[in-house]
């Protein structure tokens, strides 16, 4: 038995994970329309190469990853492109997003793929490949999974930890998952373990699910290498990348640090099996399985395309029930409602709940906060969340910086103690997001005052240059002795003369002769310039307004 | 914003406090008799109108907030630390301050720095320390017994039935008992010989502070108070008790004493664990716990007030913010502080 760690607070809410669990993952039909959004990861959009009108076939890739954070977004199946627009998508923000949508033709006709051959494979060739099929963290960041795959030379992973906790209420995706494809996981850590070359591999699973335990500890028996299937106590966020790192090997991932510093990575267990999908058979990631639940008929576990208008995944979950009054995505805990129930399926929906007044009661009202504290012996990360509240309610954002507001990560176990019913988690964002802002401005107002900086500099070393030439003529016209019989009248008329003369040389320095007959390219790059410099004293007026 | 949340409210956590009280509110019937209800009773009653008057003109919604029973808990806790036999308006013009000025003016629920039953208490006893004295002598000892009825026309009209003199049914308490023996020379031994001693503390006394003990356990029981403030108030009390008891044991009484006497057990499972005016962090509440118990020491023994528990808190109380500063807890993945400082 391997000795496990703990770590700080944690919440144990109702599980609700019977309800979707008792039925086995059956595969969604195609849709009569998909919808897939091109940004479903952590970094830059996909770049569209479609168009309307455009034939696509089942895998072909539709967006290209641009930058280095990015993968590449494909067609989950054949058909027509009928649009490539702004659709509402599955966030929080609410806001909509560019997607390419298709009208499947029915055919499911697969574009050439084939299985590549891993173990010869150059790892920066294997990389990209892997970037090229969107495979992303599936366990809800959605990073790159190629990136996480090259910890740099430096870095030695010694422990690779799958992580099987799932330990939100009602999801199960991950849970059936393990219990039903165990062996293609263990195919996909096969990878992993090429890769990352770790010298332990571990598999955390929340001790609620004795199936998965044994379904995955079967499957990594038939292994010609050693793999730890270890069970976790059931607490949430025991599932948090971090939390469940500290509880297997007692490190804690520093703050701001990445779990290589420890030596550690992990994935997701729904990661390695698309990860062997895409190597195995050559298949981009273009479904996922997802827990249908809450307030339905039949809750179950469907693996579906990317891109199915949830209500249709919802229909085939028996259809919600009468009261239903909205769907969130993910669980309870971290999950948002869904803008509108046709948003689509994407690569970071481990869960869609149905939700009616009596599963998910409305908040009663937020009274004042008394400082119980629970909040902060159910805080995983120890941070103060009371102070932190009273620190954003007062916009007081330096101080909520210095009291470690941005080593939260969310969880919700605040909100769900408290006994005064405050939204903590929200007030959080909030801080977190004018904080940005803040230092966005920042930098703005910093460049602008440095450019100030650098004008005034200039001028006064023009002033400068002046004085020292005055001065020099000016000595140089006492020296010359005045013209014979000279008055002192006609000295005057000299020195005025002589002082016309400057400021007509003056005039003619200050037009800016160097920007005369320039190159076009050049004019348009000052015009640029121009635009700027316009829109950034705009921005600053704006500023000055808003905090006089 | 979480969708599901545990089934808690600051109602609850009133309510638990109040029933928590409840055991040692019954052995103070049985000890002292039923006097102590009617002024729980005025208590409640000043609170609960001072409250709804101080929200409706604070534009507050009055009824949430009326519901959450923190008015009320503050009035029994006050109550529990007045004579039972005090006049009427005594408890009703210290609950009134305590929740209009110590608990509103600065800002209401969650928002005021000091605990407001023992402002209102500080406010009684400088105010009107005749009366804030007069306690009633346990029922084993009083020369004279009162009739509910007699107690009633007494509380409201100042009125004690023909014949009867003060003396009769009042007492000093065992910490004054303490204070004026010692100031005529008595020894420890010879004092603790005084029938209005009893085992651990004075009699009565000790067994309704027994209960506030048990009730305290409910409430850490039901995480409504953590451990830290009730063991370092007794243990910070405890130790410079024996500190000094070994010094002289003659005239420092024994820390099993000092515990058992006085609002010590009130206030340190009910009043220093007022979340509000505490501080949050573990190490913090310790430091308050353990300041508490060691001033209390020292205005028992030193000072001119025969109790010091409330002015200790109060004293603690300005304490708090600084004292939350300096012992914010390591948060995950940040260094130890002292392990940052080794090369």
């Amino acid at each position: 038995m391997r000795a496990l760690d703990t770590f700080h607070g944690g919440v144990h809410p109702p599980q609700h994970k019977d309800e979707s669990s008792t039925r086995p993952i059956a595969v969604a039909p195609v849709p009569s329309r998909l919808v897939v959004p091109l940004q479903q990861h952590i970094g830059m959009i996909a770049k569209p190469l479609v168009k309307a009108g455009d034939r696509v076939l089942k895998g072909q890739m539709i967006g290209q990853a641009e930058g280095f954070i990015s993968v590449s977004i494909h067609a989950p199946t054949s058909g027509h492109v009928t649009a490539v627009d702004m659709q509402s998508i599955p966030h929080p923000s609410g806001l909509p997003g560019m997607c390419v949508s298709i009208h499947p033709d029915g055919r499911d006709e697969w574009i050439e793929h084939a299985p590549i051959d891993f173990r010869n494979m150059d790892p920066s060739a294997l990389r990209n490949y892997l970037r090229d099929a969107g495979v992303v963290g599936l366990g809800g960041a959605v990073f790159p999974c190629f990136i996480k795959l090259n910890p740099g030379p430096k870095q030695k992973i010694d422990m690779l930890i799958l992580n099987g906790a799932e330990c939100e209420p009602w999801i199960t995706c991950d849970d059936m998952l393990m219990r039903e494809r165990a062996a293609e996981i263990v195919r996909g850590i096969e990878i992993m373990r090429h890769i990352l070359q770790p010298a332990e591999i571990l598999i955390g699973i929340e001790d609620n699910k004795p199936e998965a335990i044994a379904a995955m500890r079967a499957a990594c028996a038939l292994t010609d290498f050693a793999i730890d299937v270890v069970a976790v106590p059931t607490i949430y966020p025991g599932g948090g990348a971090k939390q469940l790192t500290q509880v297997l090997t007692g490190k804690e991932v520093p703050s701001g640090g990445l779990p290589t510093d420890i030596g550690v990575q992990s994935f997701n267990v729904a990661t390695a099996y698309t990860l062997h999908r895409a190597v195995n058979f050559g298949e981009p990631v273009i479904s996922r399985i997802v827990t249908i639940t809450g307030n339905v008929a039949q809750p179950q576990n469907f693996e579906a395309l990317i891109g199915t208008p949830i209500e249709e995944l919802v229909h085939l979950a028996g259809g919600a029930k009468g009261d239903t009054n909205g769907y969130i995505l993910g669980g309870p805990m971290m999950g948002f409602k869904l803008p509108s129930p046709s948003a689509p399926l994407v690569k970071a929906a481990n869960c869609v709940i149905a939700s009616s007044p009596e599963l998910f009661k409305p908040a009663p009202r937020a009274v004042p906060c008394i400082r119980c504290g629970r909040c902060a012996e159910a805080c995983p990360v120890e941070l103060q969340p009371m102070d932190l509240y009273w620190f954003s309610q007062a916009k007081n954002f330096g101080k909520a910086q210095e009291y470690n507001l941005f080593d939260c990560i969310e969880c919700g176990c605040c909100d769900y103690v408290c006994p005064s019913h405050i939204p903590l988690v929200q007030y959080f964002r909030f801080s977190k997001s004018e904080i940005w802002a803040h230092e966005k401005e920042k930098r703005a107002a910093d460049l602008a005052r440095e450019r100030h900086e650098f004008l005034l500099f200039r001028q006064e070393r023009e002033k400068k240059e002046k004085a020292e030439k005055l001065a020099q003529k000016t000595a140089a016209a006492k020296a010359t002795p005045t013209t014979e019989g000279g008055t002192e009248a006609d000295a005057k008329k000299a020195a005025i003369l002589a002082a016309v003369e400057r400021a007509k040389a003056k005039k003619a320095d200050a037009a800016p002769k160097n920007m005369e007959n320039l190159p076009p390219q050049a004019q348009q790059q000052i015009e640029e310039i121009e635009v700027r410099r316009a829109k950034m004293k705009e921005q600053l007026h704006a500023q000055n307004q808003q905090e006089p | 914003m979480t969708y599901i949340a545990e089934r808690t409210s600051v109602s609850s956590i009133m309510l638990k406090v109040l029933f928590a009280l409840l055991p040692a509110i019954s052995a103070y019937v049985l000890y002292f008799g039923p006097s102590i209800l009617v002024n729980i009773a005025l208590a409640t009653l000043t609170a609960v109108v001072c409250e709804a008057l101080i929200l409706k003109m604070r534009n507050y919604p009055v009824q949430p907030f009326l519901l959450d029973g923190s008015a009320v808990v503050t009035a029994w806790l006050l109550a529990l630390s007045t004579p039972p036999l005090a006049p009427w308006w005594l408890i009703v013009t210290g609950t009134a301050f305590a929740i209009v000025v110590a608990k509103h003016l600065y800002g209401g629920l969650g928002s005021n720095p000091f605990n407001p039953a023992m402002v209102g208490y500080a406010v009684m006893i400088i105010s009107f320390p005749v009366q804030m004295t007069q306690w009633v002598a346990p029922e084993m000892l009083a020369l004279h017994h009162l009739s509910f009825s007699q107690e009633l026309h007494y509380i409201f009209g100042g009125l004690l039935p023909d014949g009867l003199r003060l003396d009769a049914i009042t007492s000093a308490t065992p910490l004054d008992t303490l204070r004026t023996q010692l100031k005529q020379q008595h020894t420890l031994s010879e004092i603790r010989q005084l029938p209005i001693f009893g085992y651990l503390g004075g009699k009565g006394g000790e067994m309704v502070a027994l209960w506030y003990w048990v009730g305290g356990l409910y409430l850490w029981q039901q995480r409504i108070i953590t451990w830290h403030v009730p063991v370092a108030l007794v243990g910070g009390l405890a130790i410079t008790a024996t500190f000094f008891h070994v010094y002289d044991a003659d005239r420092f009484v024994t820390p099993l004493f000092h515990v058992f006497t006085g609002g010590v057990m009130l206030g340190a499972f009910f009043i220093a664990t007022d979340p509000v005016t505490g501080p949050t962090t573990p190490k913090g509440k310790l430091i308050f716990g353990a300041g508490i118990g060691f001033l209390t020491y020292l205005i028992r023994t030193f000072g001119g007030y025969p109790d010091g528990i409330a002015f200790s808190i109060l004293i603690m109380n300005i304490c708090v913010p600084l004292i939350d500063t300096y012992t914010q807890p390591r948060v995950f993945g940040h260094q130890d502080k002292k392990k940052q400082n080794v090369p």
